[in-house]
């Protein structure tokens, strides 16, 4: 599995980019590199946000939100979720917030 | 990127049937990464196991689907799948191409990925098979800045909408499936490429009861054509069969070993509702009774049409096993009109009322036919506010777990036991 640098921290990432320790890892640096990658040109609060509701949502499940509830926590309808994380929740903020790769029928 | 020893596979370049292995082998001449599409599935013929690794999430940005990520588990062997995402991409209403349109996304294919095509996805998209993660978004600017196409849907949402080819060249079809679906398509741009549902949701289209495009068994939302008024009898087209001047189901069945027409026999006594007879010499039939099952149309079709008052049938709920067994689906409304002239408000306003209470109640990964199931029918009649009719059932319950809303019960279900105890003692 390919090892990326990025300000000095190194991660453990598949071959789509997602931490394949999970959250463990997660760290600044790694909010700044999927920026980079996912088209995120400014992190703001609003983006804290949805990643701290999928982590505190992981922590206590083992799964991810569905969508829905993604919106219902943060107050953010999926459109604007759209517009922070432009490849969308799973993506881009799953990605981001160091949860596992989404699966299934995708 | 070195041809491969396929021993296994030649053999399939055998026999009358248009051949998988020959058409890569042809494009493999141009595309030298299509030599280890071979060699993989050699290996996967060989070992009997598949060669692609669990998952893949890969897209464009604005959307959550569209694309189905996929990574060889051997990419040493086979550097050149060892990315081979598919993407999807919507066609047109019935599959109607000019060779135009064709070639120039043939030609984008080939510019950004293996060449390899699946024409179509079952669900009715373009598939585009293999490409690199590096490719998608060039080649998706390509797609809608020089040709105005988009991405089919993939992912817990709205997939593309399919439907059978209509009033394009069937002279059964009860309203313009076409022009439903392309419709339907556009209002739900939205739903279709951003993922917003507890699981995947389709709508298929056909128009009529022989279901073409397979919507009873393939889509959450099926659409069926269907009549309200008379078949339409042409007497002396009757006559003419009955005559033997027009072969029986549009010459269907020539070839075969079968006596002369006989319409008693092949029509009348197989009518499913026994609702046809001959008197004087003409065919009659008792609409009333008539279900609309389409053989007596099938077999005679310069003699009989649907009626003229079309519109459609809408059944809910089908999917395949996964996780609670196979379902069709199943009727919940009989009849209402599918037109432009309204943008199709009646359809809209259905599937809305199913979505609203869906994605509020609906679990993770349920689809809509398990959800109806979990809450039951007269459940789901009430959610989407459908009064209960006779003809939502093939045969009414026989076991008497009947339940009982609280006000339908004289005097509630507060109960006190001791008034009960001071008629009659323990
Ligand atoms: C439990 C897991 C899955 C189930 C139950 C499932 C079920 C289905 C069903 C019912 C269809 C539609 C068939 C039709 O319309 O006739 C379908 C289509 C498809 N599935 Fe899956 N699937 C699963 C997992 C996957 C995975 C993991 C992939 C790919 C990695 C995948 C790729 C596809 C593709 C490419 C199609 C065709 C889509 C199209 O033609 O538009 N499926 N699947
Ligand atoms: C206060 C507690 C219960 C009462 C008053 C009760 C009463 C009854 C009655 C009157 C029947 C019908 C007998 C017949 O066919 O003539 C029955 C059947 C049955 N009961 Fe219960 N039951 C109770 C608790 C339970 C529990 C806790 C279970 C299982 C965990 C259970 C399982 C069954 C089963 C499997 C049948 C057979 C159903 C059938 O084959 O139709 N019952 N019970
Ligand atoms: S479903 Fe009916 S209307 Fe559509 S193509 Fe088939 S026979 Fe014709
Ligand atoms: S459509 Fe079917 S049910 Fe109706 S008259 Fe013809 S055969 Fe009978």
């Amino acid at each position: 599995m390919p090892t990326l640098e990025h300000n000095g921290s190194s991660f453990q990432v598949d071959e789509d980019g997602f931490l394949l320790t999970g959250m463990e890892e997660f760290n600044e640096d790694w909010i700044e590199y999927v920026s980079s990658v996912e088209g995120i040109e400014e992190l703001t609060d609003e983006h804290r946000k949805v990643i701290d509701s999928l982590q505190e949502y992981y922590k206590k499940n083992g799964i991810a939100p569905m969508v829905r509830i993604l919106s219902k926590t943060t107050g953010f309808p999926l459109k604007r979720i759209y517009e922070l994380f432009p490849s969308g929740p799973g993506k881009g903020a799953c990605k981001m917030a160091g949860l596992p790769k989404p699966t299934g029928c995708v | 990127m070195a041809k491969h020893e396929t021993p296994l596979l030649d053999q399939l370049e055998s026999g009358p049937w248009p051949s998988f292995v020959t058409d890569i082998k042809r494009q493999a001449e141009k595309k030298p990464e299509c030599w280890d599409i071979l060699g993989i599935l050699e290996l996967s013929f060989k070992e009997r196991i598949t060669h692609w690794k669990h998952g893949g999430i890969v897209g464009v940005f604005g959307y959550g689907g569209g694309i189905v990520g996929r990574y060889a588990d051997v990419p040493e062997r086979f550097p050149g799948v060892e990315h081979f995402h598919t993407i999807r991409v919507a066609q047109p209403s019935s599959k109607y191409y000019t060779s135009k349109n064709l070639r120039q996304l043939m030609n984008l294919w080939e510019k950004h990925g293996s060449g390899m095509t699946n024409f179509h996805g079952s669900t009715g998209d373009v598939i585009l098979l293999g490409t690199r993660t590096e490719n998608l978004e060039p080649f998706f600017w390509d797609l809608t800045h020089e040709m105005g196409q988009d991405l089919g849907g993939s992912g817990s949402n709205l997939r593309t909408p399919a439907c059978c080819l209509g009033t394009s060249r069937c002279e059964w079809a009860c309203y313009d499936t076409q022009e439903a679906c392309h419709s339907l398509t556009m209002h739900y741009q939205d739903e279709i490429h951003r993922p917003a549902f507890p699981y995947k949701f389709k709508f298929k289209f056909s128009g009529c009861p022989n279901d073409c495009v397979a919507a009873i068994a393939r889509s959450d939302v099926a659409v069926i054509g269907t009549w309200k008024d008379d078949i339409r009898i042409d007497q002396a087209a009757v006559k003419g069969y009955m005559a033997n001047e027009f072969p029986a189901n549009g010459g269907a069945f020539i070839g075969r070993e079968w006596d002369a027409f006989d319409i008693q026999k092949e029509v009348i006594d197989l009518c499913p509702t026994n609702c046809m007879w001959m008197e004087d010499g003409e065919l009659k039939i008792d609409d009333a009774e008539c279900t609309r099952c389409m053989h007596c149309i099938n077999v005679m079709p310069r003699a009989l049409r649907p009626g003229a008052q079309g519109g459609a049938s809408i059944c809910v709920g089908a999917k395949a096993p996964i996780l609670d067994g196979a379902q069709f689906a199943t009727l919940i409304l009989p009849f209402i009109p599918v037109t432009k002239d309204n943008d199709f408000e009646e359809l809209i306003e259905f599937i809305e009322s199913i979505w609203d209470w869906w994605m509020e109640i609906g679990k993770n990964r349920e689809r809509v036919g398990e959800t109806m199931q979990r809450v039951g029918l007269p459940t789901f009649l009430r959610a989407v506010g459908v009064e209960a009719l006779p003809q939502h059932v093939k045969y009414p319950r026989e076991n008497p777990y009947v339940f009982w809303n609280e006000e339908e019960v004289e005097g509630g279900f507060e109960r006190d036991v001791q008034e009960f105890r001071a008629r009659h003692a323990a």
